[in-house]
């Protein structure tokens, strides 16, 4: 924790391990779509997943946070095994994001942070309609959380629109912000700079980096390669469900299978290394 | 100042800017004070008919309403130019003036018609009903005439507090006198024209961006406005000075708009379609029955009634939870199927459990008659009482009663709306697969809606119960989950006046109308059909459900936002 972007990446302490995810197997009928795939997930991490379209990565998403209920394997999040339930995910500690954005559309950006809120807090029907000191207390509690988050992502002075109308880019942090309501110890950033001009996923980094030193640790999806091999500490590929290469940016960036897992031609382009925007950039 | 010439461009833009022709303006006059004078004058030869209107000089009930439809018209035309000028720069008199005009011409032309139906044809119709109907048609094409104005913002005007909150309680006055006034017409022509005086005034209110101005101050001064409201309703039964028919049919309404206000919660905030909702007033009322005094009571335990609402409801709710613990699980269509089913097995429970077929509580299908009025602390509901010379019937007694209920349950479903289950709720409708990742208890909340709804629901039963002196299976059919269901889409779901307002539409108008009972189903669907089509969001729409079906009006999107945001400044 605490570490600041500006110290040297090997320099970085590294600190217990939040998630540990081992043989994660989930198969549709017959595809394979995630095959015995590791991951370890340690405090303060920003660890970035890719591998080309249908690679499984965001299936593998959804067996880690419960939305799947995984084939087999196993998922312990601060050393306790995680039973599939998104519930219990996201009490543990561990929320996410939606590649395809999934907001609650006819809310306002301000309501949707203060779903986010909804398994921190406790106040029942009862409580609710009896309106008393506690339940306001926790309500404008909830309100202000949310107010706070939504300026940490840069959406304070969005508080009142309906997510549905927010531009692209809002849409998107309004979803890191909902995430972030949960506390969560881990995000899962599914696709996070989708769709954005390169002025916006500036930001998205700036925006992750200053969540991981607000003390979590961050697991990103990404096609754009720049943006992934600048941010993340650790890089794991993916290919076709299985784990191709698990290293650093610069061991997975130099790596030839990865090349051509994502060119998808032999050994011509090997040593030309990977090009930001080789692999389809468009979802 | 500049900022008032500089845009101009704006105006030419916009499309509801159309200069006016000069003639107009005298035209609407000489149209009003034709109005006016001819509801001076005698309408029908017959002075049997439409309650008499065969008298010159003294004008009758529904030639006043053409003079109050005048009378709004002359304010909306001096509001266009003279002395309430400034007004017009608020209000948009053109439209208003339209609806007035167009509401006025329909209206002569159904008091013509009902005249010549009512006695032998036109020749009954004296010279004052035509004299009406020009200076109605005058109004009309004056006000296609008029210039339409590019209007400021209503949410910009400001007025002194008393003048809003005047507005507000003048509003409610002339909402509980148009009320009282309708439902004291027993025959069907004077009712009609009822409807269509109070149609027109409301259309033109809106169109003249009145309401708005009222909604606006009903913002500001929220507690103003309940309470206004709630005094209007409370007032009620004072104006009808001992008609029981019309208590009872109120005493139904508000009934049904407890129930659908409990349905709201489970279709209009968690978005569950329930079929069946009947079946939870029902068993509200069959606790009620089963356990009151009447001599056909099957359970020999008689607890004071606010046990009974207590058992009568918690009855409902474990109904409820039993019913939802296996359904909520599937979605849509299907749980629509299963609670429809769920429905017609209570009802045919309620006609089996008769002794013949297991115990018998119930009676079967004769039901249990002959439940006693109520007495609650000393106060025996069956008999009237006299208020300031005023007579309250027995159904006056369960109204007021019913009130408390009812505001009781708008109070619930408010609270619970803006609350952390309430936003649960509401991300189960949009999005339930995120809301799960989120970390919302879905099947929880899905089943608590479930409950609550039921529990609201079973309450009204034990009050419906005593109130009918009888229940038996016939009254809980799926016709009548139907139409709560109906109330809720016509009014607007999700809102708490819209489901007001569409309930007591669906509960007075067959009541009133009787000679169009048989078509009343034909009748409904139609109106549904129409609704869908033309305003999908209802009757009363909650702003956002507004934007859900009317996506593509950009400029609604941006008032709705603006809105938004000044009520947020104000809330800080
Ligand atoms: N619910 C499902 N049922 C059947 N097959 C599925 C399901 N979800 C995903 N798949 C399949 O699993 C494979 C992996 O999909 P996944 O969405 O995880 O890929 P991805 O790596 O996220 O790709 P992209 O970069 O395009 O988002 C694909 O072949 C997809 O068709
Ligand atoms: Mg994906």
């Amino acid at each position: 924790m605490t570490v600041t972007e500006t110290q040297d990446v090997a320099a970085r302490p590294i600190g217990d391990p939040v998630l540990e995810a081992s043989g994660v197997t989930m198969r549709f009928g017959g595809l394979l779509a995630v095959n015995d795939v590791n991951l370890t997930v340690r405090e303060g991490e920003i660890v970035g997943l890719i591998g080309p379209n249908g690679a499984g990565k965001t299936t593998f998403f959804n067996c880690l946070t419960g939305l799947y209920k995984p084939t087999s394997g196993q998922v312990r999040f601060s050393g306790t095994p995680l039973p599939p339930k998104p519930r219990a995910v996201v009490r543990a500690g561990m929320a996410r994001t939606f590649q395809n954005i999934r907001l609650f559309a006819n809310m306002t950006a301000l309501e949707n942070v203060m779903v986010g809120r909804y398994c921190r807090t406790s106040a029942g029907a009862l409580t609710s309609v009896l309106h008393g000191p506690k339940f306001r207390r926790e309500e404008a509690a909830t309100r202000a959380r949310a107010q706070e988050l939504l300026e940490f992502v840069g959406l304070g002075r969005s508080t009142e629109h309906l997510a549905r109308n927010m531009p692209y880019g809002d849409q998107r942090r309004l979803e890191i912000a909902r995430a972030l309501a949960t506390d969560p110890k881990l995000i899962l950033l599914d696709e996070p700079t989708a769709g954005m001009n390169p002025q916006e996923t500036r930001q998205a980094s700036d925006l992750i980096f200053k969540i991981r030193d607000s003390g979590l640790s961050v697991v990103v999806i990404e096609h754009d390669m720049r943006f992934i091999f600048n941010l993340c500490d650790r890089v794991l590929c993916l290919v076709q469900g299985s784990a191709l290469i698990e290293g650093t940016p610069e061991e997975v960036q130099s790596d030839p299978r990865v090349i051509e897992a994502y060119i998808g031609t032999g050994e011509d382009d090997e040593d030309e290394g990977p090009q930001d925007d080789v692999p389809g950039g468009e979802v | 100042m500049t900022d008032f010439e500089t845009p101009v461009d704006d105006l030419s833009e916009a499309p509801a800017v159309k200069p006016g022709k000069p003639i107009a303006w005298p035209l609407g006059l000489a149209g009003v004070a034709l109005v006016i004078v001819g509801a001076f004058l005698s309408w029908s030869y017959d002075g049997q008919i439409l309650n008499d209107l065969s008298v010159n000089f003294y004008p009758n009930g529904l030639q006043n309403l053409a003079i109050i439809l005048a009378v709004l018209s002359l304010v909306l035309l001096l509001a266009e130019k003279g002395p309430l000028v400034k007004l017009g720069s608020w209000v948009d008199a053109t439209l208003g003036l339209r609806a007035l005009g167009l509401g006025l011409v329909l209206y002569m032309v159904l008091v013509l018609i009902a005249i010549s139906i009512e006695s032998d044809g036109l020749i009954n119709v004296n010279p004052g009903g035509y004299v009406t109907l020009v200076g109605a048609a005058l109004i009309a094409a004056s006000a296609w005439m008029l210039p339409l104005h590019q209007l400021r913002d209503m949410s910009e005007a400001r007025m002194p507090a008393w003048f809003e909150i005047l507005s507000i309680a003048f509003l409610m006055a002339a909402l509980l006198f148009t009320a009282a006034y309708t439902l004291a017409q027993d025959e069907a022509w004077p009712l009609i024209l009822c409807l269509v005086f109070a149609g027109t005034a409301a259309t033109a209110l809106f169109r003249s961006g009145v309401m708005s101005f009222v909604g606006h101050a009903g913002q500001r001064h929220r507690k103003v406005l309940t309470l206004a409201a709630f005094a209007a309703a409370f007032l009620f039964p004072f104006t009808q000075n001992g008609d029981d028919t019309n208590m009872s049919i109120a005493g139904a309404v508000l009934v049904f708009s407890a129930t659908a206000m409990g349905l709201n919660i489970v279709v209009g905030l968690a978005g569950l379609l329930d079929l069946g909702y009947i079946a939870f007033l029902g068993s509200g009322a069959y606790v009620a029955a089963t356990l009151s005094t009447s001599a056909f009571a099957t359970i020999g335990w008689k607890p004071p009634f606010l046990v009974v609402v207590l058992v009568g409801a918690c009855v409902a709710a474990t109904l409820g939870l039993i019913i939802g613990s296996p359904t909520l699980r599937v979605s849509g269509d299907y749980l629509a199927i299963v609670t429809l089913g769920f429905g017609e097995i209570f009802r045919f429970s309620m006609f089996n459990l008769d002794g013949n077929n297991g115990p018998n509580l119930t009676n079967g299908p004769n039901g249990i008659p002959g439940i006693p009025d109520l007495e609650l602390f000393g106060f025996n509901f069956g008999t009237d009482h006299t208020i300031a010379g005023i007579d309250l019937t027995r159904n006056s007694n369960y109204y007021f009663l019913l009130l408390l209920l009812i505001g009781g349950v708008i109070l619930a479903f408010s609270r619970l709306n803006n609350s952390r289950i309430g936003r649960g709720w509401v991300a189960i409708r949009e999005d339930e697969k995120a809301a799960e990742a989120m970390g919302v208890n879905v099947f929880g909340l899905k089943l608590l809606a479930f409950a609550i709804g039921a529990f609201l629901a079973g309450m009204a039963g034990t009050v419906k119960a005593h109130q009918d002196g009888a229940v038996s299976p016939d009254q809980y059919i799926f016709l009548e989950s139907a139409f709560l269901l109906a109330a809720i889409v016509l009014g607007g779901m999700g809102t708490i006046v819209g489901v007001l307002l569409g309930a007591t539409i669906l509960k007075v108008l067959p009541e009133k109308l009787r000679f169009f009972l048989e078509y009343r189903l034909l009748l409904f669907g139609l109106l549904l059909v129409l609704m869908m089509r033309f305003r999908p969001e209802g009757l009363v729409a909650s702003r956002r459900r507004k934007l859900e079906f009317h996506e593509e009006d950009e400029a609604l999107a941006v008032a709705v936002e603006e809105e938004r945001l000044i009520a947020a400044e104000e809330a800080k």
